[in-house]
């Protein structure tokens, strides 16, 4: 038998009901439950207070699926790994999120574990989310009184905390599609597989001539959540990828970011990576 | 609650908590003792089973979640008491050790041989890397694949 208390559970076949549940009243909020690679470790109490009780939104079809709308790709929230790294949309248009998908846990976690579930358990090493970050995804946010739009940017409000009301649950991601954008990822882990980042970062920009313009760079594993870091995006704007702006850039990077000590990484191992992996990334794009 | 599923071709019904483990369930409740726990937290592989062909780590399942799937477990591979091709091949290749990460290897196993893709190293590798093997075995698992995979396609 295990040893930990089976939190009470809803089922909910649709959204109604699902919005009905999240406003019953009873004052104990619900935790949303998608492909449970993350909560189900949680229940057991082992790493913090276990959820007080589970909404179960497996059943909930209508969040499922990936498909091209107004300019922008529309990923629902129960699509999983193993459902990105297969479409074709995802192939065609952002192929770096099949990328990142394919470097999150194997075979198992990838059947399970899906895009919304990265994006609302907000653990600052989430691997697809420096590559939200970096292609300005927003999030679709729903509830029984409507829904309503953040960006990326300003979804992670603290460590594990995000601008979801408890009574809303994230509906879809939408990834505006931008002609000329190139988008980069690189995960630092201890092993290819099964690993949680040391570093996690997505670099993207578009080519104006030489020069590359709207940069964003996207990181995770190095602060209390995933982060742009606007300082290094600066020293890369206009510029066109040559060794002494990725020099810049790294310098810049290192010195933007603050990671922590933990059981991972060190903050010093985790300075020097990102400001080295950044480098390469642009070695690797400049052609020397 | 009252789940309904199907478990190795027979259909079920198990009277538990929707958020109980689909593991706690194949062990305890049906006394399918074949799918073993290891760290109950995703990263062994040890609980592999199939859930509508798709291998699943069965400590991250909760049986709400089982309802109306077919689940298939290591007891399902045997077919009148006769080991399958991947089970023969890894007792030929010595791809069984102490045991504890072998039912898990043989469904990740069996999700790559259905899936149908190349028998390469690398393939295999990738499929069976949800699966750690405490005693390192992993050479001898990699060629029970192939070989299984061999079998197959020569049949």
């Amino acid at each position: 038998m295990p040893n930990f208390v089976e939190p009470p559970i809803e089922s909910p076949a649709s959204l109604e009901q699902a919005y009905g549940l999240l406003r019953d009243g009873d004052g104990r909020p619900w935790r949303p439950l998608a492909g449970g690679t993350d909560v189900m470790v949680q229940i057991t109490g082992e790493i913090g207070e276990p959820p007080a009780r589970l909404l179960d939104i497996w059943a909930i079809d209508e969040l499922r699926g990936i498909h091209v709308e107004d300019g922008a790709l529309l990923i629902g929230a129960l699509t999983t790994y193993t459902a990105i790294r297969r479409s074709d949309e995802v192939a065609g248009l952002v192929p770096v999120l099949a990328e990142a998908a394919a470097t999150i846990g194997a075979a198992q976690i990838q059947n399970r574990g899906t895009l919304g579930g990265n994006v609302v358990n907000a653990s600052p090493a989430g691997d697809t989310l420096p590559v939200l970050l970096a292609v300005d995804a927003e999030f679709v946010l729903g509830s029984s009184d409507g829904e309503r739009t953040v960006p990326a940017r300003s979804f992670w409000t603290g460590y594990r905390q995000t601008a979801r009301h408890d009574h809303e649950l994230l509906l879809r991601v939408r990834i505006p599609l931008l002609s000329g954008r190139e988008v980069r990822f690189r995960k630092v882990g201890t092993r290819r597989a099964q690993a949680i980042s040391k570093v996690v970062m997505a670099l993207s920009w578009r080519v104006d001539g030489d020069a590359w313009t709207d940069v964003r760079l996207g990181l995770g594993s190095i602060a209390a959540t995933p982060v742009r870091a606007p300082a290094t995006e600066a020293a890369l704007e206009g510029q066109a990828p040559t060794r002494e702006a990725a020099d810049a850039a790294a310098a810049a990077l290192s010195a933007e970011i603050h990671p922590i000590d933990d059981v991972r990484s060190t903050a010093d191992y985790r300075r020097a990576v990102a400001g080295r992996v950044l480098h390469r990334l642009i070695r690797d794009n400049g052609g020397w | 609650m009252t789940f309904r599923f199907t478990v190795n071709g027979e259909p079920v019904e198990v009277k538990a908590n929707g958020s109980r483990r689909l593991l706690d369930v194949l062990r305890e409740d049906l006394a399918l003792t074949g799918t073993k726990e290891g760290c109950g937290e995703g990263e062994c592989g040890a609980c592999s089973v199939l859930i509508d062909g798709d291998v699943v780590d069965a400590c991250l399942v909760p049986v709400s979640q089982a309802q109306g799937t077919t689940v298939r477990t290591v007891e399902a591979l045997a077919i009148d008491g006769r080991l399958n091709e991947l089970q023969q091949a890894f007792l030929e290749t010595g791809g069984a050790q102490c045991g504890i990460c072998t039912p898990g290897m043989l469904m990740a196993g069996e999700a790559f041989l259905a899936g149908g893709a190349e028998p390469t190293d690398e393939n295999i590798r990738e499929a069976i890397a949800g699966n750690l093997c405490r005693c390192t075995g992993y050479t001898k698992i990699i060629e029970a694949i192939a070989l299984a995979a061999q079998r197959r396609t020569d049949a």
